[in-house]
């Protein structure tokens, strides 16, 4: 059997007949959770398509972990609703809504070697030894660990071990794969490859849901199709990655998801048929995609470092001048910082004027109306 | 290291020791020599001989040996599976309730033995509950003794195990039970062996409560070396003693082998 055989519909043994035949989509319905009088998670409500990523992303105690505990059944929600496909499953037990869990530290069982831990959810549900021993074949060799089957896990590295946790969850074929934080106890490098596999495994496993939590916002960028992020609790906003990325609703969103610069301005002309709208900073008259800003607003236009440029073309229409202050150069990329009217400006650039202007140089910053967004500038979330 | 000149460790070497020496090698070696003397007048004694383990085995002391280990694995046994319930079902508690049943748990462990064996002397020697002078109130008072230690034991155990490894195991689809018995217990088991082997080494070297409450025909090997010393027979005391360590002494690094085996440590 193919790694693509992890697509199938029935996608679950688990022994719950409730479960088994629905659909892989996700459903929070007001779903709240507190630990006394302490409200940890506020009414959530979101959706994630069958066969989806959703990245849930924010700060520490934002909630994300607890959203995922809640569909995992380890945490109750004091009200609301979790569905899987057609199944409520809030007041299910945990071993009984056919899910596939990772946690940030892989919880790989030490007193067993990789295959029993890769068997154990199936023997856990009563499975057969033949399906078993093809299922733990199929799974191992998914993430490529076929070659590690009798080894224990004190003796894998940390990538290996993750590959083996994420091997045991896709063996008992869940409908919906939970990720807590899966990469976290990884060196960069070794994540980084990891996020690259766990992409290529979503794409030989298209009908997979998948949660990923996690606080790192390269990761979620990466891997998801949609992208909520949290923030005290509550989901400060939602939607598909690039345009997330490309068109923040707020404030923190922007500066969360990714590095973003904000320049402060006013609303000259609401946005006309080509799709931008007229803003001014100071002088400066600059053009830049917007919703429904009324002239007069107060906003923010936001504009990634890497879409500022030194040097201008045909595309590059909007220009502010800046102070430069200073320059990093990190190899592949030179960081610089401006200050435009107090407002520090960060440029991403990959290539640079032969003759780099010395701090304290007034710097002309050219960027393209499409690159930015106008956003709200006293919405905090 | 905390110490870093050559002469300080060394100083440090010969401190541990003369401490060690003195504290723990010094009686067992006067022990060992007394199971060995055949007379001790001087600071040595005069001659060695086995004849006292030759008297003591062909007395009494097979029959302590294995009334004192059948004591103690039955003790003990009880003892780790009621303390391991225990710290299994306070831990889903509220803190409150799980501080309280915890102290109450480690109370008999705070009573001198002596007050243990008389309280079950006194509680067990009326109907129904007429346990006086059987082997079953040698167990109990031996369990009472020794429980609070197993279930300290597994309680920090338990309190050293990830949460994950149980949450996983159920998202996977292992009910509760099947958890228990392939997660938590296996990870328990380093706990649950050195909560044993510690329960029984109590056992074995108990004597305040057994001396109250021994029926004839169940003396342990405490109760008969504390005869024979009281007797005066101080050497046959001492092989009886050394007896008693080897026999504990066996049984608990036989335990730390299949610990380690086990965890693969």
């Amino acid at each position: 059997m193919s790694a693509a055989a992890f697509t199938g519909s029935g996608v679950t043994d688990i022994d719950a007949a409730k479960v088994r035949g629905a659909g892989s989509n996700v459903h929070f319905d007001k779903v709240v959770v507190a630990y006394g009088s302490h409200v940890v998670l506020h009414p959530l409500t979101l959706d994630i398509a069958p066969g989806e990523i959703l990245a849930m992303i924010g700060p520490s105690g934002s909630g994300k972990t607890t959203a995922l505990r809640a569909v995992a059944g380890f945490v109750r929600p004091a009200s609301g609703r979790i569905r899987i496909g057609a199944t409520d499953v809030t007041d299910l037990p945990p071993y009984e809504r056919g899910l596939g869990m990772v946690v940030q530290n892989y919880a790989l069982f030490p007193h067993m070697r990789v295959e029993d831990n890769v068997a154990f959810g199936l023997r856990a549900q009563g499975a057969d030894k033949a399906l078993i021993a093809e299922r733990v074949k199929d799974a191992l060799g998914t993430v490529g660990m076929s070659a590690y089957a009798g080894r224990y896990p004190r003796e894998l590295s940390g990538g290996q071990q993750q590959r083996v946790a994420i091997a045991r969850a896709l063996a008992v074929r869940p409908r919906v794969l939970l990720l807590d934080e899966p990469l976290s106890a990884l060196d960069a490098q070794i994540r980084r490859n990891m996020v690259e596999e766990i992409a290529r495994l979503h794409r030989s496993l298209p009908g997979l849901t998948i949660l990923y939590v996690t606080h790192d916002q390269t990761e979620a960028l990466t891997l998801a199709d949609k992208i909520a992020i949290m923030r005290d609790g509550r989901v400060c906003s939602h939607g598909p990655t690039t345009e997330l990325y490309r068109r923040p609703p707020n404030r923190f969103t922007a500066e969360f998801l990714g590095r973003a610069n904000l320049l402060p301005v006013t609303v000259a002309e609401p946005v006309g048929s080509n799709g931008f709208a007229t803003a001014r900073h100071g002088e400066a008259v600059l053009a830049g995609a917007a919703r429904d800003e009324r002239a007069g607003d107060k906003s923010l236009l936001c504009i990634r470092p890497q879409h500022l440029s030194l040097t201008a073309d045909a595309e590059h229409t909007n220009r502010i001048v800046g102070t430069l202050r200073e320059v990093h150069w990190q190899g592949e990329l030179t960081h610089l910082v401006l200050d435009v009217d107090g407002t520090p400006m960060r440029v991403s650039a990959t290539k640079l004027p032969v003759a780099l202007p010395e701090p304290g140089a007034s710097v002309p910053l050219y960027f393209s109306p499409a690159d930015t967004s106008l956003l709200p500038e006293d919405a905090g979330v | 290291m905390l110490v870093w000149s050559r002469s300080g460790r060394l100083l440090i070497w010969l401190f541990f020791a003369l401490i060690f020496g003195v504290l723990f090698l010094a009686p067992l070696a006067v022990i060992l020599l007394s199971s060995l003397a055949d007379q001790w007048n001087g600071v040595l004694p005069n001659g060695l001989t086995t004849e006292h383990y030759t008297d003591v085995a062909r007395g009494a002391a097979w029959n302590s040996v294995k009334a004192s280990f059948i004591t103690g694995f039955l003790a003990s046994a009880l003892a780790l599976v009621s303390g391991t319930w225990a710290a299994l079902s306070l831990r889903l508690q509220g803190q409150s309730l799980k501080r309280l049943l915890g102290l109450l748990f480690f109370i008999p462990s705070a009573v001198p033995s002596v007050s243990v064996g008389l309280g079950l002397l006194v509680a067990f020697s009326h109907p129904p509950l007429l346990l006086n002078g059987t082997i079953a109130i040698v167990m109990i008072a031996h369990f009472v003794l020794i429980s609070a230690f197993t279930f300290g034991n597994v309680s920090a155990g338990l309190a050293r195990l990830s949460p994950d490894f149980e949450q996983v195991a159920s998202s996977l689809g292992a009910r509760p039970a099947y958890r228990l018995w392939h997660v938590t217990l296996p990870l328990l088991a380093p706990y649950l062996v050195a909560a044993f082997g510690l329960s029984f080494a109590l056992s074995m070297g108990e004597l305040g409560a057994t001396v109250m409450v021994y029926p004839p025909g169940w003396v342990t090997l405490p109760v008969s070396i504390f005869s024979l010393t009281d007797r005066g027979d101080i050497f046959a005391g001492a092989a009886l003693t050394m007896i008693l360590v080897a026999a504990t002494l066996i049984l608990l690094l036989g335990l730390e082998r299949i610990t380690a085996r086990a965890t693969g440590s």
